[in-house]
């Protein structure tokens, strides 16, 4: 992690003692206790000292955060301990070294400790005809129809199919058939002749996310992934089991047979559809998403994420977007436009302006505004969005950057306590000139109450006041959007601003992470991130220069935003930083 | 169809549930106790008993489809279960289980268990009973019969009225 | 002449002797508990007390009591184990899940001395300080779960069981729990997760060790029925005294199951190591011989999973002899019928169950019988059984089909290779391939000849080429 001021004020965890043991004969040392997948510290295993002498143990069923199952045996592998005298002190080889007494029996490195002095071989003919028998074993009764498989390219059968397959089967006996396309829930697909049965989606949605919706029906050869008869495996949380299957049994329906995976370009991202700011690669060709998976970042979503968050892309493809800057409802261009409003705001008699941005927009977006803002003397803030939360990763926030919006000053600790304020200043006709970023601010505002229980992206906009007759009292209305809107459509310059998708930025997340984001699409026609125009407008309004790239427009503002002080856009890293909020 | 446990048997199960210090161990005692009422474990006993024991339905679901004493159907009144393994097959336990199913018009090379169409016999191969010193064995509903010669099969067959 | 040394079935089978806690009574029974119940803390030298409890467990210690259930493990050092620190309850459970094919000894007792064995788990329960108990008895013996359930309540009524026992002071509560069909409920761990109302999938060791984390993840002993009703004698009679039956290391009685072709199949009890397989398959006080006009072929000596004894097999076996070690070959029928014998002949006693088969026996259908059997009963929770026991018998199923091929026999072997020796999370993975890999190597010729003949015939018929399993052969030829 960076090196950057971050205020987690954890004490330091006591100091766990270290052993030493040997794997394939190099020396490692590990500690003795290492977090179990809930966190908790136990006896480091075999698996865990492997990792740390940096020696890949194969495995399907274990998951360093899912409890330990073991009904793989793919990791098998021998070990030796150092042999004990009678008198029960350890007996020395000629040269010196303690005597290792090698086990009969193998193990299975994710659930064996480890003890002083333990050899772990990962390489000997034993452990490689082990893994090779497993393997065959899991053959057996499997499809060997990779190429119609949409779990081809990232499928461990065929990973590990490389270093301990056969190239013909010795199996002459007729398969096992089991139920194929079986419609799990909403959003997942099983084809349990795929599966082998390693129970990572069972434990998955038992353990992680509480639900006990999964398990295994029939016996021996015959056993079968199944939900219960008509109950729908339908948590906010089920598409993690896609990313945990092994093999191409658990399948998203959004993304099955759409591309294949080899073809896919990833770019890390954060989720934006609530403040918990779940770290994400977005998976996308020619200009195009095809998928959002969870990238793992212990100090906020593990590798996971919900459901609704990992879905919610489709938006960002609409044929509607805004697409054209548009100047009192014509097609203009950004030289036009920016010069109009420039010239515009430089007339603004203070506090007669107004600024709306969404918390949506990133952290250096809401510090230009915030520096348009003390230009124009402006009263300012964003909306709060509100919905279901959960106890695992959903927030009840559904904004990603409310702290970024706080820290830069456009909103407040109560967010939209200004929006009525605004309303009336409107109304008084003492505001004449509105900016709105990323809000569309005549969207009626639902009752919580009347959102459905097993609605993944329900949320509400709270009422504020401000109607289509309030707007049409403004000398000018700036509008920013992705989308149209009725806002926009009463606007007169409307700016096409960019997804998180199609831009560079930073959240701040609900516990004060800031976090990174990269682009990994083009945006569509004439739109530009905010950012990158703002800065142009800024530039205009307030003769302040010196930040031509994210980077740089990061490290400027950390220096002028004291929770900021002292990061900078490298040190970041891929998982954030936590400041104070 | 609705589900509905007699008081009586209600009694019973709760009693049941109290020999144990958490709830989900009665789980085999109660499907054992809802079978020997209905005969059969239906979706709804599987539902009740989840219910009754605080559990999921797949974590019951789960038990009834792995053992095979429990029934996801109706079956015959008469459950004829011919022991298959080695030493009752050593002592002629496959003659025996097809001289049931061809006097019973049911189909030897049938895996799995088959009832008569009147639902009044049912036939199946089980695994070993544990006495086979008296091979062959089989068991109709609770009663345990050694040593069954085609004779004595007649004899048990007329017997079940 | 060999003869049986009753001790655990010595009132069993005697005319007019009843289930019922009034005849038990009558021959003597609850009077050990009442001793064990009145016994008092011992002064050591050293100043420090032993406890009544500890005390028991030192006797069962001393008497080398090995399980009875299968693997043969000390009794005394299995309760040494238990964390008696861990401030959780102790559990003990009973296994009375007699499943294992060729067995039936613990029906016997079940079904016509329930008392013997509440006695002995008592006792156990007193000395192991467990307050709540539990009898895991096979779904297949409804009959034995109400004698039980009638001589608990009988025991209750006399204040055996319950609270304050006999007003020693002692609670106990025991509970009949019936399985439903799944040999896998045999295995200690995964009739714990069965208990628990979960499918009996066994646990992985480590860390889930019953006597640390067994039942409700509290330490737990899980005995024998035969093995708890051992405790009552060694208790009555003191370990040292116990140990002087049966052969050193081999202490104590064993019931025998004896089944297959035998003239006098059924349970006999015999001083461990006192009498040899062939006494028990032919002596007039046992099997009696084979029937009449037939030669012996086979013997699975410990259950269908141990490995077979094929008739003529010798073996070195390394014994005493006036005090000196000595190697001695011997003919399998004269294999001591003990627990170190029958290992130093490559196989084991198991569950202690015999099963012969004579001439008129085809090899390969008796394996394909014990092959279903383990691909039925894999729990199916790790890869190498769940594939390997219905791949084997399947491979089996074609071979007494018609389907065979020569290469069957190597390919069985290579099949049974790849699933024991520690490669599966318990022990079942031995059960299922050690009856493969024995069958197949002391009676190759057999499956080879059978594989040839089918495919003379298959030739012969010339349906080599549209038949099943000429087809499937193209499949595979084909990936």
């Amino acid at each position: 992690m960076s090196t950057a001021p971050t205020t987690e004020s954890k004490p330091a965890p006591p100091a766990i003692e270290k052993i030493k043991v040997k794997v394939d004969g190099r020396e490692v040392e590990v500690p003795k206790l290492s977090p179990d997948h809930a966190g908790k510290l136990v006896p480091t295993t075999m698996i865990q000292a492997c990792e740390a002498a940096r020696t890949d143990v194969p495995h399907y069923c274990y998951h360093p955060k899912l409890p330990v199952a073991g009904n793989c045996r793919m990791c098998l592998v021998e070990f030796g301990t150092p042999a004990l005298g009678p008198d029960r002190k350890p007996v020395m080889n000629p040269d010196g070294t303690p005597k290792i007494a090698k086990s009969p029996r193998p193990a299975i490195a994710c659930a064996t400790p480890i003890s002083p002095g333990m050899e772990i071989y990962t390489k000997t003919p034993a452990v490689k005809q082990m893994r090779e028998g497993v393997l065959e074993s899991l053959l057996i009764n499997h499809p060997l129809d990779c190429p119609i498989c949409d779990q081809a390219g990232e499928c461990k059968l065929q990973e590990y199919s490389v270093d301990y397959g056969q190239s013909a089967s010795r199996f002459v006996e007729a398969k096992v058939h089991k139920p194929k396309a079986v419609d799990l829930g909403p959003r997942i697909m099983l084809d349990a002749e795929r599966c082998i049965l390693c129970t990572r989606c069972i434990r998955f949605t038992r353990d992680v996310a509480g639900d006990d919706a999964l398990g295994i029906i029939n016996r021996g050869s015959y056993n079968t992934i199944s939900t219960y008869p008509g109950m729908p495996f339908d948590n906010n949380y089920t598409l993690n089991t896609v990313d945990i299957c092994p093999v191409g049994a658990l399948t998203s329906k959004d993304f099955r047979f759409q591309m294949r995976v080899w073809f896919l370009k990833e770019t890390k991202s954060v989720c934006t559809s609530c403040a918990t700011g779940c770290n994400i690669l977005i998976s996308s060709r020619e200009e195009k998403i095809y998928r959002y998976t969870p990238r793992e970042n212990d100090g906020v979503n593990g590798p996971w994420m919900c459901d609704a968050g990992r879905l919610n892309y489709k938006w960002i493809h609409r044929d509607d977007r805004l697409k054209d800057v548009l100047v009192r409802g014509q097609k203009s261009s950004w030289t036009v436009a920016l010069n109009e409003i420039a010239e515009t705001l430089k007339r603004v008699p203070p506090g007669s302006a107004a600024i709306i941005a969404s918390a949506r927009q990133t952290n250096e977006e809401l510090w230009l505004l915030s520096k348009l803002k003390a230009k124009l003397g402006a009263i300012s803030d964003s909306v709060p969005r509100t919905g279901k939360g959960d106890n695992l990763l959903v927030d009840e926030d559904k904004n990603p950057n409310t702290n970024g919006a706080r820290l830069t000053g456009i909103s407040f600790t109560e967010m939209g306590i200004n929006l009525s304020k605004i309303a009336a200043g409107i109304a008084r006709g003492e505001i004449k000139t509105l900016i709105v970023f990323g809000e569309d601010l005549l969207k009626r505002a639902v009752d919580a109450k009347a959102l459905r229980e097993k609605e993944l992206t329900s949320e509400v906009v709270t009422e504020h006041g401000i109607t289509a007759e309030l707007l049409g009292k403004l000398d000018t209305l700036i509008v920013s959007d992705i989308l149209p809107s009725a806002t926009a459509k009463l606007a007169h310059y409307v700016l096409p601003g960019c997804a998180h998708a199609e831009k560079r930025g930073t959240f701040t997340n609900r516990d004060g992470r800031v976090q990174r984001f990269m682009q990994a699409i083009q945006p569509p026609g004439d739109a530009r991130p905010e950012w990158d125009f703002l800065h142009d407008l800024v530039y205009n309004v307030t003769g302040k220069n010196g930040f031509l790239t994210i980077e740089g427009l990061f490290n400027e503002m950390a220096k002028d935003v004291p929770a900021f002080n002292g990061l900078t856009w490298a040190g970041l890293g891929d998982i954030g930083v936590t400041v104070k909020v | 169809m609705s589900f509905s446990v007699p008081a009586k048997l209600e009694t019973e199960i709760d009693e049941l549930i109290t020999h144990y210090p958490v709830k989900r161990s009665a789980s085999l005692m109660v499907l054992h106790a809802l079978q020997e009422h209905f005969g059969w474990i239906s979706q709804a006993a599987v539902e009740w008993t989840a219910k009754k024991l605080g559990l999921q339905p797949i974590n019951v679901y789960e038990l009834v489809t792995f053992y095979p004493m429990f029934r996801q159907q109706p079956v015959g009144k008469y459950q004829i279960k011919v022991c298959r393994t080695l030493s009752c097959a050593l002592g002629g336990s496959y003659a025996l289980h097809k001289h049931f199913c061809d006097k019973l018009g049911l189909d030897a090379h049938k895996h799995g268990v088959q009832t008569t169409k009147d639902g009044r016999f049912s036939v199946e191969f089980v695994e070993c009973l544990a006495s086979c010193g008296t091979a062959p064995v089989i068991m109709i509903n609770e009663d345990f019969y050694e040593g069954v010669s085609r004779a004595k099969a007649e004899e048990i067959v007329s017997q079940c009225k | 002449m060999p003869s049986e040394y009753k001790l655990i079935l010595k009132h069993a089978d005697q005319p007019g002797y009843t289930p019922d806690i009034e005849c038990y009574l009558k021959h003597g029974g609850y009077e050990v508990l009442k001793k064990a119940l009145a016994m008092q803390p011992l002064d050591l030298p050293d100043g420090k007390r032993k406890s009544p409890q500890e005390q028991l467990r030192d006797e069962v210690m001393k008497s080398g009591l090995r399980g009875r259930g299968g693997a043969g493990f000390s009794c005394g050092l299995k309760w040494s184990f238990v964390d008696r620190r861990s401030g959780k309850p102790i559990y003990l459970i009973c296994n009375a899940d007699e499943s294992e094919p060729g067995t039936f000894k613990d029906r016997q007792i079940i079904h016509k001395d329930p008392h013997q064995l509440i006695e002995g788990m008592i006792l156990s329960c007193f000395a192991n300080d467990v307050k709540l108990a539990y009898i895991y008895i096979r779904g297949e013996m409804p009959q034995g779960a109400k004698l039980l359930n009638k001589a608990l309540a009988e025991a209750r009524a006399k204040n055996l069981l319950g609270k304050n026992i006999l007003g020693s002071g002692y609670d106990l509560e025991i509970h009949v729990h019936r399985g439903a069909g799944a040999y896998i409920c045999g295995e200690e761990t995964g009739l714990i997760e069965s208990l628990e109302g979960k499918r009996p999938y066994p646990r992985i060791k480590p860390p889930y060790f019953p006597a640390v984390l067994g039942l409700y993840m509290c330490p737990t002993i899980v005995n024998n029925v035969e093995t708890l009703c051992n405790v009552k004698h060694i208790v009555a009679m003191g370990g040292a005294e116990f140990a002087k039956l049966g052969t050193p290391n081999n202490t104590g009685t064993r019931i025998v199951s004896l089944s297959g072709h035998v003239k006098r199949p059924g349970y006999y009890e015999i001083e461990v190591g006192k009498v040899t397989i062939g006494e028990l398959i032919n002596d007039p006080n046992f099997g009696g011989g084979l029937r009449d006009g037939r030669k012996l072929k086979a013997v699975i000596p410990g259950g269908s999973s141990a490995k077979v004894l094929k008739a003529g097999e010798k073996f070195k076996l390394k014994r005493k002899v006036d005090g000196k070690d000595v190697e001695q070959e011997v003919d399998m029928l004269d294999l001591p019928y003990d627990f170190d014998s029958l290992l130093q002949a490559g196989t084991m006693s198991g569950s202690s169950a015999i099963i012969v088969m004579d001439d008129s026996v085809d090899i390969v259908e008796a394996l394909a019988n014990i092959s279903e059997f383990y691909a039925h009963e894999s729990c199916g929770q790790c890869t190498p059984c769940r594939e390997g026991s219905l791949w084997m018998s399947k491979a089996l199923h074609r071979l007494t089909h018609g389907e065979g091929r020569k290469t069957d026999a190597d390919y069985l072997e290579k099949i049974a290779n790849n699933i024991p020796g520690g490669r599966t999370i318990c022990a079942f993975g031995e059960a299922c391939s050690w009856p493969v890999q024995s069958f197949v190597a002391k009676f190759k010729d057999e499956f080879v000849a059978k594989g040839a003949a089918d495919e003379a015939k298959r030739a012969q018929n010339g349906v080599a080429s549209n038949s099943a399993a000429a087809k499937r052969r193209e499949t595979v030829a084909a990936h």
